[in-house]
């Protein structure tokens, strides 16, 4: 089937099969910040955000993204680096195999909470799995790059 | 110091943070073959038949491989500098299969669902036999995991393989059973450690072509490319020089890319094809078809005087490696090395015991290795004995702990070259409000809070074994290329070792080109594991820029027509004493390789291997709360006091910490391995493995208590491994010390203390 | 690896309902998220997308939820946070992370039945109504008892008024499934007490709510949640054994009761 998405602010026609999943369809097309972790729709590595907002793209048919806005990290970059700095001035993006998913959620995060407590971050990115930092780095650079306590 | 001890951010920090591909599976070529494998899905069988045929017809595939179409020649998966003490015990595929998820014929198609539908086309007939399950009553078992002849042990690892022992150990100074009849109080405490996941957020990958030249050249998400290129070329009967393993970025390892899984396979299907060959694990195959941390039943006994000093320690253990022997006596051996010098008034010490095969996922290394579960057993032990002798558990361990400058029972005369392990208990106690809140407080009329503690050692590098070579040019332009075999998996090493060689050669972290690793250009290094990147590379790097530094003066010496005693070096030009005339770095590398001075490119080179493993010392201290109704423990705060030697990058350290500690929490409080009454692993996803989220993890704090490692680079020790190791008996401590049930078969699940309370 | 023939997306849900009972293998997904993990061939996939079935809004005396809103929608509704002590919303806050709840539905959630749902826990301690298309207006509960039919679930109606309720759960790991789920409300002197994955779907412990309905003692709330835990089946899976979830049950339900008792 013919899917029609903005990609990154560019319009973008994609065949893809019924049963093709959009992380599968974005990486074929070259969209490499998508990583796959887990297979069980779990780990919040290859999240991007569909009409701005987070979503698994490994959970989502690409069929249904037809006449969709998509985002990956490639199409926020400048934001991404603001805080890709905060987070790599604290040492943890570590491995930075789940950094994507991470940094679009907390991109995420920035738009829908304002001044968010440690509870609510903390909250917001439970989906996050990571297995290098302990995820108080990450805390401490969200917090810095937030300007919250 | 301008770069040691300071909190530099990662060299490719940027890079990976942003989403740049500059991962294995990000560089496959668009024409590579997709390589599956069918896996077995008994635990233990023989194929007697295996029908490809309608496969192998399918359009576009490439090829199907069995057992019989792979070389004869048994190998071992285990990244260990040769020769390796792990067993040969394994083929690329075989004819008897040894696990559920064990490798039975190797797909290669041109897109996944070809190959999925070739997969579904293969037709196997299976002699099903009784499997090994449990590593209790594997020894002896009728059924014999391994029964071929040709299993070959490069030393005398104790194995007995038709009793399916792979390995027999026993060390013991002095005589415990005498020495135990002598002791006032014996504690006797028999733990269990769980086979942990590694679960690293990128799962094993590797693909492989063939270059201009006609050699393979493998990249892969590896630990250890230069163990990989030996294994390949023993398992595919191919000369070393014909191979060539590439390792990019790395998404975690932890020890599990510290053994070879899929490499072979791609490698296999380029040979075979002459064409690219890429092979992706899902997180399942990741589960059940890789390695994890060996399951152990350790046995500990502690002995000690009216005094409260520790006279004996005796460890029996029993260690399950799985189908097949990778790490399986070395891991073992980790658990008495790491344990029995730790208590040191000791007069008979003794670690023995055996490690089993069995029909399972084999084991590997893991973060640790060993030594995590030994401290588990060990600290339960010693916090139950503290009990026992009336003892705070901080005072025992100051009384009996080693300090600088002493000996234990097995260190063979060595001294303790550095620690600041009771200073790091004293530290770690303030900070956890040990006076006010040990052992426990009830805060609510179910809920009781309690602390517990424990703490550990590991090593640095392995001893006179694991060697690293490092090299730096200085380039045409005056800047540096720092080549190492190292294998930066998310840790920051790359970074640690160029703060090392700008520290040594005064230059800035910019003007350093870090390459790593590449078999065909990269200096001899294990790979990073065993806790050796910094202490044993980072000495390499230390003494190989210490090497080029003098040629730096001496050709800059030559170029003003003094002697080196009469200039100085600046990092950016050499200077005569007396200032009067001066060649700067840029020159010195125009005339040395451009130009006519000295016809040479100055290259500094170093290979090292330190006869020592010093210790990193740390003091654990948990605070938990447990609901005394449903058994839920919840981790409150978490303090950590490390000794790592110097701190090189406190940033980068303090978050090795963090990781480490909270991979112990899980191996603690969530990470339960479950097998069906079949052999088939249950929990082979992170939804029914559950590794911490940032909800479980409570608040954690990392201190260093810095000690200055005589033998180590600026005075550095490790910090990789040595963190996961306290948790886990600190917690089960601290669950203790708040209901008074000590739950010594990981991991803590609520269900379990509830039992264990009500059987009180 | 699922298949998917064809992919339509209904305009109608008669259509829709029309498509899914055509063919034995013809689907309705939901937000997709199981669907990836399992091998099912689907014929024909119906999409609801295009129903406008994606909504939370309090009207006529009811909430009512689209069955193609998302979990996410529920946690954070106002109309769902303001009532019924924010119960419906409280109780999906754990599951897994907001990447997932921002696509699983609750119409797939409900229709699907799932055990270890927190969901339909919560839903079914209060007034909750389901429509579906073929089978028309029916109490949650009676949904839940009934034997699987193709059906389009359409929406979720919950009687407006002043419950107060309570969600418990006994998770180890946060995002982990639970090892049981407790929905406490009360209206006046009728009080609901449903119990989930134990590790079955929800159900109500009738004789439990009656007897509080009949005769509430606060101080022998333990009473209560004994006799819930009596009445109700639990079973062993890889989370926990009968005896511990029938353990769990007392103390989650006394919790629950005592919560609700304490939001007045």
């Amino acid at each position: 089937m013919q899917i029609e998405i903005i990609l990154n602010g560019k319009k973008v026609s994609l065949d893809v099969k019924n049963n093709e999943l959009l992380a599968d369809t974005l990486r074929n097309y070259g969209v490499f910040s998508i990583r796959k972790g887990c297979d069980t729709t779990c780990c919040g590595l290859c999240t991007i955000w569909v009409e701005e907002k987070p979503v698994l793209s490994c959970a989502m048919l690409s069929v249904r993204a037809d006449g969709k806005t998509i985002t990956t990290m490639e199409g926020l970059q400048r934001e991404a680096e603001e805080f890709a700095q905060v987070l790599v001035a604290e040492g943890s993006e570590q491995c930075g195999f789940c950094s994507p998913g991470f940094i679009l959620t907390v991109l995420a995060m920035k738009r829908e909470l304002k001044n968010p407590t440690q509870e609510e971050i903390v909250h917001y990115l439970t989906g996050n799995l990571c297995r290098c930092t302990g995820y108080l780095g990450q805390l401490r650079a969200i917090k810095k790059y937030l300007g919250v306590a | 110091m301008n770069f040691v001890g300071k909190s530099i951010p990662k060299i490719d920090g940027m890079a990976i943070a942003t989403g740049k591909p500059v991962y294995t599976e990000d560089m496959v070529p668009p024409n590579a073959l997709v390589v599956k494998l069918l896996r077995s899905p008994h635990a233990f069988a023989r194929i007697k038949t295996i029908d490809t045929s309608r496969a192998e017809k399918l359009e576009n595939v490439a090829c199907i491989l069995t057992y019989k179409d792979v070389p004869n020649r048994r190998f071992t998966l285990a990244g260990q500098s040769y020769p390796e003490p792990s067993p040969y015990d394994r083929l690329i595929l075989d004819e008897i299969v040894r696990y559920v998820g064990d490798e039975v014929a190797i797909i290669a198609a041109a897109d996944e669902e070809t190959a999925e539908k070739a997969m579904k086309l293969i037709k196997v007939d299976y002699e099903v036999f009784e499997p090994v399950l449990d590593y209790e009553k594997a020894m002896g078992h009728p059924s014999v995991v391994h029964p071929e002849a040709d299993v070959h042990c490069n030393f005398d690892i104790g194995m007995d393989k038709e009793r399916n022992i792979v390995s027999s150990q026993k060390i013991e100074v002095g005589n415990v059973e005498e020495e135990l009849e002598k002791c006032h109080i014996v504690v006797e405490e028999t733990c269990y450690t769980q086979a942990q996941a590694h679960g690293m957020m990128e799962t094993y990958r590797a693909y492989s072509h063939l270059d201009h030249t006609g050699r393979l050249v493998v990249v892969s998400s590896t630990q250890i490319p230069f163990h990989v290129r030996r294994q390949l070329s023993r398992a595919l009967k191919l000369p070393a020089s014909k191979i060539r393993v590439i390792k990019p970025r790395i998404g975690g390892g932890f020890g599990g890319k510290q053994t070879g899984a899929v490499e072979m396979f791609a490698a296999i299907v380029t040979l075979t094809t002459g064409k690219p060959a890429k092979i992706v694990y899902d997180r399942e195959e990741t589960f059940t078809a890789t390695n994890s941390r060996h399951a152990m039943r350790l046995k500990v006994r502690l002995g000690a005087d009216q005094e409260g000093f520790i006279r004996v320690v005796d460890i029996q253990g029993l260690s399950d490696t799985g189908a097949y022997g990778e790490h399986a006596s070395t891991t073992f051996g980790v658990v008495g090395q790491k344990t029995l010098p730790l208590y040191n008034k000791t007069k008979a010490v003794r670690f023995m015991g055996d490690v089993v095969y069995t029909n399972k996922m084999p084991a590997g290394a893991f973060r640790g290795y060993g030594a995590t579960q030994g401290t588990f057993a060990l600290e339960t032990a010693v916090n139950k004995l503290a009990e026992r002798l009336n003892m705070d558990p901080t005072e025992i361990r100051l009384k009996n702990l080693i300090k600088e400058g002493e000996t234990s029972l097995v260190s063979e005369g060595i001294r303790l070259g550095s620690s600041t392990l009771h200073r790091c208990i004293e530290k770690g106690r303030e900070l956890i409000g040990w006076k006010d809140k040990y052992p426990r407080l009830e805060v609510g009329e179910h809920k009781v809070r309690a602390l517990g503690m424990a703490v550990t050692m590991q090593g640095s590098g392995i001893a006179n074994i694991d060697t690293a070579s490092a090299e730096i040019r200085l380039n045409d332009d005056g800047n540096f290329t720092l080549l190492i075999g190292s294998t930066d998996m998310g840790t920051g090493s790359d970074t640690i070792l160029s703060q090392m060689a700008a520290e040594i050669l005064e230059t800035t972290i910019d003007n350093i080109i870090v390459h790593a690793a590449d078999t065909d250009i990269s200096p001899y290094d294990p790979g990073s594991y065993a806790s050796s990147t910094t202490y044993v590379t980072g000495m390499a790097v230390v003494k190989a820029a210490e090497d080029l530094k003098k040629q730096i003066v001496e050709s800059g010496a030559r170029i003003l027509g003094v002697s080196i005693d009469e200039v100085d070096y600046d990092g950016l030009k050499i200077i005569t004493v007396n200032g009067d005339n001066e060649v700067t770095l840029e020159k010195v590398a125009e005339l040395q390789i451009l130009g006519f001075g000295g016809k040479r490119q100055l290259v500094g080179n170093s290979t090292y291997g330190s006869p020592v493993s010093p210790p990193p010392f740390i003091a654990g201290f948990a605070e938990v709360e447990v609901d005394k109704e449903t058994g839920k423990v919840r981790l409150i705060d978490y303090v950590a006091v490390i000794d790592c030697g110097t701190v090189i990058n406190p940033n980068l350290a303090t978050i090795q910490a963090e990781g480490g500690l909270v991979q112990g929490i899980g191996l603690a409080m969530y990470e339960d391995v479950r097998y069906d009454e079949r052999g088939r692993m249950t929990t082979n996803n992170f939804m029914q493995y559950k590794i911490p989220t940032r909800k479980d993890i409570g608040n954690i704090r990392v201190v260093f208590e810095e000690s200055f490692e005589p033998t180590g680079p600026f005075g550095a020790k490790s910090i990789g491994e040595v963190v996961i190791n306290t948790p886990a008996p600190a917690i089960m401590d601290a669950v203790y010390n708040a209901v008074g049930v000590r739950i010594t078969n990981l991991p803590i699940t609520p269900e379990k203390v509830f039992l264990a309370m009500k059987q009180m | 690896m699922f298949i998917i023939n064809e992919f339509i997306q209904p305009q109608t849900i008669e259509e829709a309902y029309n498509i899914l009972v055509s063919r034995r293998n013809n689907a309705v997904i939901g937000g997709s998220a199981f669907l990836r993990m399992g091998s099912k061939k689907i014929n024909t996939a119906v999409d609801l997308s295009k129903l406008g079935l994606d909504y939370i809004k309090d009207e006529d005396g009811y909430i009512e939820i689209g069955a193609y809103t998302t979990l996410r929608e529920v946690e954070t509704s106002p109309i769902l946070v303001n009532s019924f002590s924010g119960v419906i919303s409280n109780s999906v806050k754990n599951i897994i992370g907001i990447q997932f709840r921002n696509i699983v539905t609750v119409g797939a959630s409900v229709f699907s039945k799932y055990g270890f749902s927190d969901l339909i826990t919560a839903l079914l301690a209060l007034d909750t109504e389901i429509e579906l298309y073929k089978a028309g207006r029916i109490p949650l509960d009676d949904f839940l008892k009934r034997p699987f039919e193709k059906d389009v679930l359409i929406r979720i109606f919950i009687k407006k008024n002043q419950r107060r309720a309570s969600f418990q759960d006994l998770r180890n790991s946060v995002s982990d499934y639970p090892i049981l789920n407790v929905a406490v409300s009360r209206l006046d002197n009728q009080w609901t007490i449903a119990v989930g994955a134990r590790p079955r779907v929800a159900a109500i412990a009738i004789k439990a709510s009656e007897a509080l309905s009949e005769h509430l003692g606060p101080e022998n709330l333990a009473y209560y949640a004994d006799i819930a835990a009596e009445e109700l089946t639990f079973g062993t899976n890889e989370r926990g054994t009968a005896e511990y979830r029938q353990a769990m049950c007392k103390v989650l339900v006394k919790r629950a009761l005592m919560e609700v008792l304490e939001c007045k």
